[in-house]
């Protein structure tokens, strides 16, 4: 019902899409997987409407279509569910609902409030969830807004005669398990009313879910593949191109920590509402890893030892000596880096180039009363792109057009040029293709084998086992339990778990 | 590759090739446009201008705003006036001391705006407003509303001595020009004004003290307005209120038509003198082709729009508030 025909996207010097056919049928789920800057993102484009297509044909119920807008691809029954959030975090569910369809709702200018109510609670009961259509969207949580965001684009049933097909991009980014497990049943409850194209970083839930698997590489689909068929390791060749290390965590270049050398020790540190009671131990070349569900405490904790937040009670001491100050300033200079998860926000300046990124937090280094040598700047810049294999034209290239892989990479030379030794890894692998979470690995193995503590709150449990020396397992703002995870008798998944919840 | 190169080669050039284009039109539709007197009537004009929007320049790569320029500027040409004449009146005598003290006082009153900014976190905008009247209100003060006249002959060779054609002063605006694009390219206030406007969490998060860099943004920026009541007030012999008059709109929309973004993290100083040349050519040339005063004012509003039009990537931007 739905189909693309040797589609082409071409832009200035990318050919984003070479002579894609994809099809999906009446009440299918189809899996859509690539590596970063497969295509991915510009196939979904296309098909809700945001781009169009150079060449090839687009078709609706046999009927040639061309989308100018996504406005034009919802009217044929197209909706997109965002993986960034959309709403509109200070309107109502309800007005998030139907936000830019009003009208049907307004008699002489005036919003019917109760219609439009009782229409939303209609949509909600859809995606069964029990909320006041009149709440205020930035009291929900996660997992609800992904909901409501479902609910939006299921009201196109209402709207449009014909068929639905509806884009999931990455809607279990931010869930955990159990809500991945509702969301997953109402998409199969939904199937009956539209089909629904997944797309996903996580292959395991999208052979879970899906019937067929399109795979796409470097702008092309390699493979279509029925998901009783799949299994994740020939996908994950067909993605990357060739076989996944088998060692993939790197577990046989651990190597043990330097117990003598304390960097970090954190002594019965609390902050009211966040966590309590936290002591731990960095050591030189160990990589710690906290565990624990989404608002557990790690995140905050990590903010309190880079400086970002003030402990209430305890005491924060770096390489024997307590910290009086607390900001992000005095932790860069005691050689505390902070590697967060928003690469974007907090990771990279974007429209600045490789070389200035990587010298924002040593200016100091590279200046002499406040001017700086931009060509020891420079030569540094080259030196970290040779050393971490960085894929930029040159050190002047634009940090803004890298890939996530390459970003993450300038953001870890920043740190590692200036000297830090103590590194805090918040999700480093979060949105990352394959290849680039094994460099990210491999970066994580040569830092703690030159003596660098590694603070890391990991992306999954198994590549929080599979990376760690050691692992503290944080529920409700407190460690529950350490784990020694020396390569060859580490902890299962299962251990984890029945400490986390 | 090429055809990215060649657009984004296009944008950036874009403002240097609608200087040459106003040029050419001017030349062609009065042959006197074409003259080196005229130009460098055109320079002299835009020598005060130039450094405001210098000073401005910084400010707006940080993703700020500063609309104080005209309170400073009147605040900085009385305040010279008034010390230069009370030191002796005469350059060569102890009276030079008031040069350096003008710039001092520009730097303090851009320390107070920036602070206010700052401290009591008042967005730039309406700080730098305030702050704008508070200096016409001391100007007033200082003057009564009266013209203090600056007639050291020395002082006004700025104007009346020339170097191939040119007035002195314009050498030395393009001198501060370069000091500028020495801050903006080779020194750590430089580069951090880029890393606040580009990304403020981040610059943040990279132990860079934001508020820091703000208020020291706001001192430069200072100096800079200091140095345009110098060339002002050297320029008409005349230290008053009225000084900085006009001079908010013209800075503005010399930064914005030069192809600085409004919400930081580019553009530069090059940038600032291109789109005050354009300015002043235009101005200039409605004069020798002969439109009337209240015309101009009209076409370069006109331009404003059309040059934030031009320059605004609208893909990446659906919506502006």
């Amino acid at each position: 019902m739905f189909e693309l025909q040797k589609v082409d996207k071409i832009f200035p010097g990318v050919h984003a899409l070479k002579a894609v056919d994809f099809e999906i049928k009446r009440g299918e789920i189809v899996g859509l997987v690539g590596e970063n800057g497969a295509g991915k993102s510009t196939l979904m484009k296309v098909i809700y409407g945001a781009y169009q297509h150079d060449g090839g044909q687009v078709f609706v119920d046999g009927k040639t279509v061309r989308f100018h807008n996504p406005r034009q691809a919802m009217d044929m029954g197209v909706g997109m569910v965002f993986q960034e959030q959309s709403l509109i975090p200070n309107l109502t569910v309800m007005e998030n609902i139907f936000l830019g369809f009003e009208k049907q709702f307004v008699n002489f200018g005036v919003i019917d409030w109760k219609k439009m109510a009782e229409a939303a609670r209609h949509q909600l009961k859809k995606v069964k969830l029990d909320i006041s259509p009149s709440t205020t969207t930035s009291q929900l949580s996660f997992a609800q807004r992904q909901l409501v965001e479902l609910a939006k684009v299921l009201t196109l049933e209402e709207r449009v005669q014909g068929d639905l097909v509806i884009l999931l991009d990455e809607p279990t980014s931010v869930l955990a398990k159990d809500e991945i497990k509702l969301l997953f049943e109402l998409v199969r409850d939904l199937r009956s009313r539209a089909s629904f194209i997944f797309v996903s970083h996580r292959l395991d839930e999208v052979i879970d879910l899906s019937d067929r698997i399109y795979v796409l590489k470097d702008g092309e689909v390699v493979d279509v593949v029925n998901a009783d068929e799949a299994d994740v390791d020939s996908i994950q060749r067909e993605m990357v191109g060739r076989n996944i290390n088998k060692e993939y965590y790197r577990e046989e270049q651990q190597k043990p920590y330097d117990d003598t050398k304390v960097l970090l020790e954190l002594e019965s540190v609390g902050n009211s509402g966040k966590y309590r009671d936290i002591s731990l131990k960095l050591h030189a070349g160990e990589v710690l890893c906290l565990v624990g569900t989404e608002g557990s405490g790690r995140e905050a904790i990590l903010r309190t030892i880079y400086g970002l937040q003030r402990p209430e009670s305890g005491s924060v001491s770096i390489k024997g000596q307590a910290l009086k100050g607390f900001s992000a300033k005095c932790g860069v200079e005691k050689g505390v880096a902070y590697v967060p998860r928003e690469r974007k926000i907090e990771g990279i300046v974007g429209g600045m180039t490789v070389f200035e990124n990587m010298t924002l937090s040593q200016m100091g280094n590279y200046s002499r009363a406040g001017v700086l040598d931009v060509r020891h700047e420079r030569a540094l810049a080259r030196e970290w792109i040779e050393k971490l294999s960085i894929k930029a034209s040159s050190e002047n290239a634009d940090c803004g057009n890298l890939s996530g892989g390459n970003q993450q990479k300038v953001v870890l030379a920043k740190w590692r040029s200036g000297g830090s030794d103590i590194i805090l890894l918040d999700h480093p692998t979060r949105g990352l293709d394959i290849g680039a979470k094994e460099d990210v690995y491999d970066m994580v193995r040569d830092m703690s084998a030159a003596g660098i503590g590694i603070i890391l709150v990991a992306d999954t449990l198994e590549e929080a086992i599979g990376l760690s020396h050691t692992i503290a397992v944080v529920k409700d703002g407190e460690i529950q339990k350490w784990f020694d995870c020396k390569p060859g008798c580490k902890p299962s998944l299962y251990d984890l778990i029945h400490y986390m919840i | 590759m090429s055809q990215v190169m060649s657009r984004e080669n296009l944008q950036k050039w874009a403002p240097v090739l609608v200087l040459i284009a106003l040029i050419l039109f001017f030349s062609i539709a009065n042959p006197n446009f074409m003259s080196v007197r005229n130009f460098a009537r055109i320079a002299m004009a835009a020598t005060p201008a130039l450094m405001i929007s210098i000073g401005i320049t910084f400010i707006i790569i940080m993703g700020s705003i500063d609309l104080s320029m005209e309170g400073a500027v009147a605040v900085c040409a009385v305040v010279f006036a008034t010390l230069f004449l009370s030191l002796g009146g005469a350059l060569d005598s102890w009276a030079w001391v008031a040069l350096p003290a003008t710039l001092v006082v520009g730097a303090c009153f851009g320390l107070v705006n920036g602070l206010v900014h700052v401290k009591l976190k008042i967005p730039s905008f309406m700080a730098s407003l305030s702050m704008g009247f508070v200096g016409i209100g001391l100007s007033l003060l200082m003057t009564g509303g009266d013209r203090i006249r600056v007639e050291d002959p020395l002082f006004r060779s700025l104007l009346t001595e020339r170097v191939l054609n040119f007035p002195l002063m314009v050498y030395f605006a393009g001198l501060a020009l370069l000091v500028a694009w020495f801050i903006q390219s080779r020194t750590r206030i430089g580069r951090n004004f880029y890393a606040v406007g580009g990304g403020e969490e981040l610059a943040h998060a990279s132990g860079l003290n934001v508020n820091r860099v703000r208020v020291l943004g706001f001192m430069i920026a200072g100096a800079f307005y200091a140095l345009g009541a110098l060339f002002a007030v050297a320029r008409i012999g005349i230290a008053e209120t009225a000084t900085g008059y006009n001079l908010m709109f013209i800075s503005i929309t010399s930064v914005v038509v030069g192809g600085t973004a409004l919400w930081g993290g580019t553009g530069g100083v090059w940038n600032s003198l291109v789109g005050v040349l354009i300015v002043n050519v235009i101005a200039n040339g409605m004069i020798v082709i002969g439109l009337p005063r209240y015309v101009q004012d009209g076409v370069l509003g006109v331009l404003v729009i059309l040059a934030v039009y031009l320059s605004t990537d609208r893909k990446s931007l659906a919506f502006v508030k």
